[in-house]
């Protein structure tokens, strides 16, 4: 019996902590964030440490990994906010191109040469002023909060939760950029007209599954930015001195941080769980997807003003950046349901309503 | 993630579950008193088969086995399972027993052991003081050698079962000139030697299960000590790790919050099922992510006992803290969903399981302050698990 990471995903992890500590420091982050540079280029790094093929199958060109293994991966790159599209291509995308079976397509997302937006809100939080008609293969309507506004396709949700491909420069489909707050990873909205698209799948549980798996890198990516964010206040607690006594001699800001840690280290047990269900035990697979996204929201959200007070002014400026972490988890929490839905959710696939 | 315990156990739990089934209907009635028959004859039995006291050693009336932690968490899944009695607990067999084991003399092991996990001989453990509470080292009952004997005066206060118990084990004050965690020692000794006095204290749940007990020149023989002269401190630490951990296990948070579920399914408020109010499925919903974030931090933990190359040192010191104050809020939630009709208690007719919904949510805020407060637990997880400076010692002595 072992519950834990095993040897592989440790050094999974190490290599592309490594890898962002000294290729992706804040002030990469900062460039992509104010759109000086492409995040284009830290995916293309990545893929030579095989992250975008990590669950694409080895004889397409992939690593044939699983989910928790990606669990691992979010947890470390939200840990560096790095600016990169792993949930949207390299898992969610994967997902449901596995289970279509097209392997062309996966085979260019190993190589990272394809990269694939998600546009599902449609199915999962559908507004007033949007919505999606097909007409046999080609799309009309309007999509918000699309993933990644710098992916060359999309897969598109429809109400009944089919799925299509559509290319971005399709004719007919126009891509408007969605500013949010965190600037770290991109949102837009997708405008067809007649636009040529191609089914992917019609089954709900294909949907459900890479939905449940997208929630879950949410969770983690949340998970590995709040652990930075009370890394971070607890290193700046001793240093910063005042009244003669590093602020991290005071127990109010003692009890800040114990609370922090005491609330985030159970989280760790409960994303590692849900990567694994998703891998091992499909029939709670999809219960704790929700629990780790919901709960994750919540425990991050606490953490992420906690850490911020603990700094002080200094935590409010942009000079020190910790914001680009505040906001990430803030982001986690809306995308793909905020925590009210999806644990609305949670109720429904245990059967309580 | 290997979550499986492998085949060779699968024999071991089929045993399990055939003395479950062969002997389950020898288990004493539930709310049975402690020093009747049928719960010392099913603990008597519990050890017989390895399923209490299963790594105590024979000589001191235990069953003897190699310690095998996936054995003892098989027990405890399936005698859960089936909802039947682990036998007895208590501070002298969760607490005591252990130091005894660790820190005891040959005799002292020969003489409580046996005794102490067999019911026979029930304990109550004598730390705090109305002047040393979080501030358990300040403890001022002192002890003094005369003769044979040692000679006892203070007072201790929120002893819990002192009424009941045989034996307390008690820290008292005996190099009064020593630095204050080096002046104190580990005694044992009986509750009718005279000059003890003991009041009960009735606490919120109306029960009087703790007390004070005032100490006039006891006399305990000089043997009676555990561990050195001032080693009482080190002594009694090693006690509080067994408690902190047991205090919430988070199968039992798991239970409850069933509980609450099939309480939401069935009663229902304006002809509404409480469990089709979505305010209150919100709540429970997060109650539950909870819950089971903390069951797979145990099972991290349990993990980490087996692989020893897992670093769960801050993971641990949470565990109280956590569990502890997540368990008085899942009842108090229980409460809420049933509004007015929560409230009923003790003879009320309408009360709901027995008024346990009530009584459970006083009886964890007693342990959210009992077995070192969560300030204090705060205080552990700032300054040992993420290394923030200790307190200033303001007027220490
Ligand atoms: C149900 C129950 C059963 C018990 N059973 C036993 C028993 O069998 N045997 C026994 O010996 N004792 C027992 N106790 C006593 C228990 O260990 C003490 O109540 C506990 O350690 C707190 O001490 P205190 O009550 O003196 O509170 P205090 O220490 O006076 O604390 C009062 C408040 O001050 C806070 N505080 C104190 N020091 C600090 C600090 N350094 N930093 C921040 N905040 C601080 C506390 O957190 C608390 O909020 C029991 C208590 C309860 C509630």
């Amino acid at each position: 019996m072992e519950f834990g990471l095993s040897e592989q995903q440790i050094l999974l992890q190490d290599s592309v902590h490594r890898y962002l500590t000294e290729q992706v420091p804040l002030d990469r982050v900062r460039r992509i964030a104010s759109g000086d540079e492409q995040d284009s280029g830290v995916w293309a790094e990545l893929t030579e440490l095989g992250i975008p093929a990590l669950l694409i199958p080895e004889p397409l060109g992939g690593v044939g990994l699983g989910l928790l293994d990606a669990v691992v991966v979010a947890e470390v790159l939200g840990r560096h906010v790095a600016p990169c599209p792993f949930s949207t291509t390299a898992v969610m995308a994967a997902l449901v191109l596995l289970d279509a079976g097209m392997e062309d397509e996966l085979a260019a997302i190993a190589t990272g040469e394809l990269r694939i937006g998600i546009a599902f809100n449609e199915a999962i939080g559908a507004r007033a002023d949007a919505g999606i008609k097909t007409d046999g293969d080609t799309l009309s309507g309007k999509c918000l909060f699309a993933l990644d506004g710098d992916a060359d396709s999309y897969l598109v949700a429809t109400g009944d939760r089919s799925i299509y491909l559509v290319s971005a420069d399709t004719s007919g489909v126009t891509r408007n950029n969605l500013t949010t707050v965190d600037k770290t990873r991109s949102t837009c909205e997708l405008l067809f007209e007649n636009a040529q698209a191609g089914k992917v799948s019609g089954d709900p549980h294909v949907f459900e599954r890479a939905l449940d798996a997208g929630r879950l890198m949410q969770a983690a990516d949340t998970l590995g930015a709040a652990q930075a964010m009370l890394d971070q206040a607890v290193d700046y607690s001793l240093q910063r001195e005042q009244f003669n006594r590093v602020i991290g001699s005071f127990q109010a800001v003692k009890h800040l941080c114990a609370d922090m840690a005491a609330n985030l280290e159970p989280c760790r047990s409960l994303v590692w769980y849900a990567g694994h269900a998703m891998d091992a035990v499909p029939e709670e697979a999809s219960l704790l997807a929700c629990h780790a996204k919901a709960h994750l929201a919540e425990v991050g959200q606490a953490v992420a003003k906690t850490a911020t007070e603990v700094h002080g002014g200094m935590g409010f400026t942009d000079l020190l950046g910790l914001h680009y972490w505040f906001k990430r988890i803030g982001a986690n929490r809306q995308l793909l349901g905020s925590p009210e839905r999806v644990r609305e959710q949670a109720a429904r696939v245990q059967g309580l309503i | 993630m290997d979550l499986s315990y492998g085949p060779q156990y699968s024999q071991f739990r089929d045993e399990v579950r055939e003395f479950l089934s062969t002997h389950q209907h020898q288990q004493p009635p539930s709310k049975s008193d402690q020093r009747s028959e049928a719960v010392l004859d099913w603990q008597r039995l519990l050890i017989e088969h390895g399923y209490h006291s299963r790594t105590i050693p024979r000589d001191y009336g235990g069953f003897g086995a190699e310690p095998d932690i996936i054995k003892s968490r098989i027990i405890a899944e399936e005698f859960s399972a089936a909802r039947v009695s682990t036998g007895l607990g208590g501070q002298g067999i969760s607490m005591l027993v252990p130091v005894l084991l660790e820190m005891g003399t040959q005799e002292q092991k020969q003489q409580f052991v046996s005794a102490t996990i067999h019911g026979e001989m029930v304990w109550c453990q004598g730390y705090s003081e109305p002047g040393a509470g979080s501030d358990l080292a300040s403890l001022t009952t002192k002890a003094v050698l005369d003769g044979d004997e040692w000679v006892i005066n203070g007072q201790k206060i929120w002893t819990s079962t002192a009424q009941i118990a045989d034996w307390i084990f008690c820290l008292v004050r005996t190099e009064p000139d020593a630095p204050k965690h080096q002046g104190i020692s580990f005694l044992l000794f009986e509750m009718n030697t005279p000059g003890i006095e003991i009041r009960p204290l009735v606490d919120m749940t109306g029960n009087a299960n703790f007390n004070e007990v005032f100490f006039t020149d006891v006399r305990v023989p000089k043997h009676q000590i555990v561990g050195e002269r001032g080693q009482g401190w080190m002594v009694a630490n090693a006690i509080l790790g067994h408690e902190r951990g047991s205090l919430a296990p988070p199968d039992a948070a798991r239970s409850r919050l069933n509980g609450v579920i099939q309480l939401m399914q069935s009663e229902t408020i304006n002809g509404e099922k409480l469990i089709d109010n979505p305010v209150f499925l919100d709540r429970l919903m997060k109650l539950q992510g909870r819950v089971l974030a903390m069951q797979y931090h145990d099972m991290r933990l349990l993990s980490a006992r087996i692989n020893k190359n897992q670093d769960v040192k801050l993971a641990s010191m949470i565990v109280k803290l956590i569990g502890t104050e997540l368990r008085h809020e899942l009842e108090g939630f229980a409460i809420d969903v049933m509004g007015e009709m929560g409230l009923a208690y003790e003879d009320n007719p309408y009360v709901r399981s027995g008024g346990s919904w009530q009584y459970s949510y006083m009886y964890y805020l007693g342990l959210i302050i009992g077995g070192g407060t969560s300030q204090i637990q705060k205080n552990i997880i700032a300054e040992r698990g993420l290394g923030m400076p200790k307190e200033p010692k303001v007027g220490a002595r």
